[in-house]
């Protein structure tokens, strides 16, 4: 079930990543519709990050493309925002929480131009709309997990932007942080904006979001939560990996030469 | 004291070079490692200053001179190829960075050594003072190091503070950086640079051994007193610039002192110390805040005692001696003593003639701390389903921990109970029930 829209805000194009020769995504081909809230979901190892980070242009591809707002990446970067996982970072970085909000605003401001009092005041206002502004000051080791994963938000924030890529900002946060993100994220879905989560919990997937992307190493199903979320496509995208996907994928590693040369 | 005067004021031409040339050095490396500390590239600097011996040997082979310049440039061509390739090496075979770094490290420091033996065995007579590259030799500074020193610190400050906020995020979280669209590899390849520079002009103080220590020192222990990048930039250039000083100041007093091992161990000493004596990340502020822990539980645990032995008579008004104490909960008389007269001192109990009583107050900390006690055996037995008979042992323990904030959650989620697991009561003071 791979439903494709007009006028899409998000085209994936034959995209095929690969690690050492060895494709981790095979062909992923799918449309967004603007102003949807988005989960792409699948197990372990399903390449949900690889997917994302593809799109945002930090890794190199085998094949395809992305096009967002119907225009390459390097066109619309100041509008696309991204928040990686929270655990990919050194939270001992010498920074206070403020610090970390105004880099949202360092790319919109452009390299080595000084940030302004209107960056100050923006990124604030992010942190209050993630209630972490009390804690401006603060030195970001001595925070908790749900923490940290608010101020990556706030960073997310204060770039302002359209479309916002998220990976796994559910991963290890309390039951009020998940409640005040999701909050978040429907507000944002409001303003029109459109967002992708990676997400694994398959409970909470269909209160969350409007628009499902199944992966397993390849696409297996997008569309809207209810024509997707169902047991058959569930079990094809839990059943296991192609094993004979894999074993190719094995042998383009093993002869160092990839799937695409 | 006359060597002192003498020194500080800068007289003598020699120590002028000596002491100007380290203070320039110690600036650019303490700014250059705190990037190199915080981008988790303590090795990398490592294997840049040992690369760079076959650049220096290469380049007097070659022009026949011992020049500044030259020298430096041979410096710099083998330094930037070693972190090219310890890159090429990490994206392009299975080894790890590690690895790929000792490889690069060794190989390098080996051919520089090799090319050193060609040098000294030619006889060439402007050879002197080449091996003093492997520890340094700063007495034999000239003016025109003194340049060179000065063009690369320059050039350190200004690209640090021109580009600022754009190193940070990139130090702090690259791939955000480039989702942004800021040219990531190109501000790598500035940091690089720049710490070869820093590199190829320092090893002329501390030489190729001892390099890494005056690059990480300095940032290792700006850490440990500041939160801030800009403090700890700020931080780093100063205690470099003291290293030197007083590096240089020691190895002026005795003759034949080496001046570039003294800078690396007065910085060693300033980062051991910094270690020991930083307020809350230090050893001993950790050592006081653990031991201001224990004497909390020790004194919570009398108080506690305090509290049983009152709930058996109905009466927390009674006095009670070392040896009934003793009775109720068993500890160490020089513990129990010391416990005593803490909180004697701190007005929770009174020492009168039939023994020690509870004042008021220690009589609402000792409820508190009983409570506490009995909430999370509760907790345990009706959220995690223990049996009654496991959860005191946990209970003992966590009653030191909780905050007011998380008694409120607790009683919130148990429904303000009145009685524990053990059909004891969970017992409030008047001032508790006024809250």
């Amino acid at each position: 079930m791979i439903q494709h829209v007009d006028n899409p805000i998000i085209e994936v194009h034959d995209l095929t990543v690969s690690y050492d020769k060895k494709p981790v995504l095979w062909n992923v081909d799918f449309t967004i519709p603007a102003g949807a809230l988005v989960g792409i979901i699948g197990p372990n190892g399903a390449g949900k990050s690889t997917l994302i980070k593809a799109m945002m242009g930090l890794l190199p591809l085998s094949s395809g493309y992305t096009e967002l707002f119907g225009k390459k990446l390097n066109d619309v970067r100041k509008r696309v925002s991204y928040v990686p996982q929270r655990e990919s970072v050194d939270w001992d970085f010498p920074a206070s929480v403020m610090d970390i909000a105004l880099m949202g605003r360092y790319g919109q401001r452009g390299l080595f131009n000084r940030i302004t009092a209107e960056d100050r005041s923006i990124a604030r206002q992010a942190l209050e709309e993630v209630h972490m502004l009390e804690f401006a000051n603060r030195q970001i080791g001595q925070l908790s997990g749900g923490q940290q994963q608010r101020v990556f938000l706030a960073r997310a924030l204060a770039q302002q932007a359209d479309l916002y890529f998220m990976d796994e900002p559910f991963a290890g946060v309390d039951a009020a942080t998940e409640g005040a993100i999701i909050e978040l994220l429907k507000e944002l879905k409001s303003q029109g904006k459109t967002i992708l989560v990676v997400h694994h919990d398959l409970q909470s997937a269909a209160d969350y979001f409007d628009w499902i992307v199944l992966l397993n190493t390849r696409l297996v199903a997008s569309g809207p939560v209810k024509e997707v979320l169902t047991p058959t496509l569930l079990q094809e995208t839990y059943g296991g990996k192609l094993s004979l996907l894999a074993q190719v994928g094995d042998i383009a590693s093993s002869k160092g030469v990839g799937t695409r040369e | 004291m006359n060597s002192l005067s003498q020194f500080l004021s800068l007289s003598d031409a020699n120590v002028r070079y000596v002491v100007i040339g380290c203070v320039l050095l110690g600036i650019s490396s303490g700014l250059m490692g705190v990037y190199t500390l915080l981008r988790k590239r303590a090795l990398i600097g490592d294997a840049i200053a040992h690369a760079v011996l076959p650049g220096i040997c290469i380049a007097f082979m070659l022009s026949g001179v011992r020049n500044t310049w030259v020298l430096f440039a041979g410096a710099v061509v083998t330094g930037s190829l070693a972190v090219y390739l310890v890159d090429l090496i990490t994206r392009r075979s299975r080894l790890k960075p590690d690895a790929a770094i000792a490889l690069v490290l060794s190989v390098f420091f080996g051919a520089g050594i090799l090319l050193l033996t060609i040098i000294q065995s030619s006889g060439n007579a402007a050879q002197s003072g080449l091996d003093k590259f492997l520890f340094g030799k700063a007495a034999a500074m000239l003016p025109e190091d003194l340049w060179l020193f000065g063009v690369v610190l320059l050039l350190v400050v200004l690209v640090l503070l021109t580009g600022y906020k754009d190193f940070k995020l990139l130090a702090f979280d690259k791939g955000y950086a480039q989702s942004q669209g800021i040219p990531v590899k190109a501000l790598e390849m500035v940091l690089s640079t720049l710490t070869v520079l820093t590199v190829a002009t320092g090893i002329q103080a501390v030489g190729v051994v001892l390099m890494s220590s005056l690059l990480i020192a300095p940032a290792a222990a700006s850490r440990y007193w500041t939160h801030r990048l800009s403090g700890m930039l700020i931080l780093s250039a100063i205690l470099a610039t003291l290293g030197a000083y007083i590096g240089a100041f020691i190895s002026y007093t005795k003759p034949g002192m080496p001046t570039g091992p003294w800078i690396v161990v007065v910085l060693s000493c300033i980062t051991l110390a910094s270690m020991l004596l930083a307020p809350n990340q230090g050893v001993i502020a950790r050592y006081l805040q653990r031991r201001k822990h224990r004497n909390k539980i020790l004194q919570e645990n009398i108080l506690k005692a305090f509290f049983h032995l009152g709930e058996k008579k109905n009466n927390q008004a009674l006095a009670f001696g070392m040896e009934v104490l003793r009775q109720q909960r068993d500890m160490p008389v020089a513990r129990l003593k010391s416990g005593l007269r803490q909180l004697v001192r701190q007005g929770s109990l009174l020492d009168t003639n039939e023994g020690y009583q509870l004042t008021r107050s220690g009589l609402e900390a000792a409820t508190r701390v009983v409570r506490l006690h009995r909430l999370w055996e509760l907790y345990l037995s009706r959220h995690l389903n223990i049996a009654p008979d496991h959860v005191h042992e946990d209970a003992e323990g966590i009653e030191h921990l909780i905050t007011p904030e998380l008694e409120r959650e607790l009683e919130l989620l148990l429904d303000s109970p009145g009685i524990d697991p053990h059909d004891s009561q969970i017992p409030y003071t008047q001032k508790d029930r006024n809250r």
